[in-house]
């Protein structure tokens, strides 16, 4: 399993583990009615799942078991696969921080930084993308 | 990888891209607010990713590496209407949200994609055996 390939499929757990508290967290909200930005962590919830979980694995799974695009590239672009694992968490820690935060005080900040984080993610995916494009081809 | 799977997951890449694009558009309008009509795109961020990215790539890479017959994957036809199936499916969910007289078209969609998820389990089951035939 190449080095690329480890840290999605380990960060890709961590985010399993977050997204399962972050389940808990929100199953809090009928006794917790005090805390108003629990609510903000159920789309977060979904998205640790989702994006975090079931995306960073495929997407580290997918960097490994492909076919190879050449055999100079077997597996494409190593930077381009870095990218794609460096904007997509960024991505996801900033909404962590951002989407609660702008919930609780409604700063410019927290509002630019939420454009920042969807426009992190998508880069990563499009770096993703860019990369598996040409490994998905007929033997 | 064989032409099918090359198709499944070719759509779920563009599908991945698509979703991504919506889910930044929704995720931005929380911050500035962009449009009313953003978050109508919700259902279709949901369908693309859930159906178009995770489902499609799922069974475009179980066609390529299920247990086989020597070289060969038993009937293709299934898999291939699946393919047509999941995708027709999928398109007629995401209009639903954006033509409220067609009330139908939900229900047609999530017929479609019902029948196309059936059609490759039914190709997939006799696949789904030990490498060594007893």
């Amino acid at each position: 399993m190449p080095p690329i390939t480890r840290t999605y499929v380990k960060t890709a757990l961590v985010y399993l583990v977050l997204a399962l508290m972050g389940g808990v967290f929100v199953t809090l909200r009928p006794v917790a009615q005090l805390v108003p930005w629990i609510a903000a962590f159920t789309p977060l919830y979904f998205h640790f799942f989702m994006v975090g979980w079931v995306t960073q694995l495929i997407m580290g799974i997918a960097y490994w078991m492909f076919p190879r695009k050449s055999k100079q590239q077997p597996r494409g672009s190593e930077r381009l696969a870095w990218a794609a694992y460096w904007l997509l968490n960024l991505g996801l820690v900033l909404r962590l921080v951002a989407e609660p935060a702008l919930t609780l005080t409604p700063l410019a900040l927290w509002s630019w930084l939420l454009i920042l984080s969807a426009t992190l993610q998508w880069l990563g995916g499009a770096c993703f993308v860019a990369n598996t494009w040409p490994r998905v081809k007929e033997k | 990888m064989p032409r099918l799977s090359v198709w499944f997951v070719r759509a779920s890449l563009i599908y991945l891209m698509v979703g991504f694009t919506l889910g930044a558009l929704l995720l931005a309008n929380k911050g500035v607010f962009l449009h009313p009509l953003v978050w109508r795109l919700l259902p279709a961020h949901i369908e693309l990713l859930l159906m178009g990215w995770v489902v499609l790539l799922a069974l475009g890479v179980a066609f390529w590496i299920l247990p086989r017959w020597q070289t060969k994957r038993g009937n293709e036809k299934p898999a291939w209407a699946a393919l047509l199936l999941i995708n027709l499916g999928l398109w007629c969910v995401i209009a639903a949200a954006w033509l409220p007289g067609y009330d139908d078209l939900l229900w047609w969609g999530r017929s479609l994609e019902a029948l196309g998820v059936a059609a490759f389990a039914f190709h997939a089951w006799p696949r789904v055996k030990p490498w060594v035939e007893g």
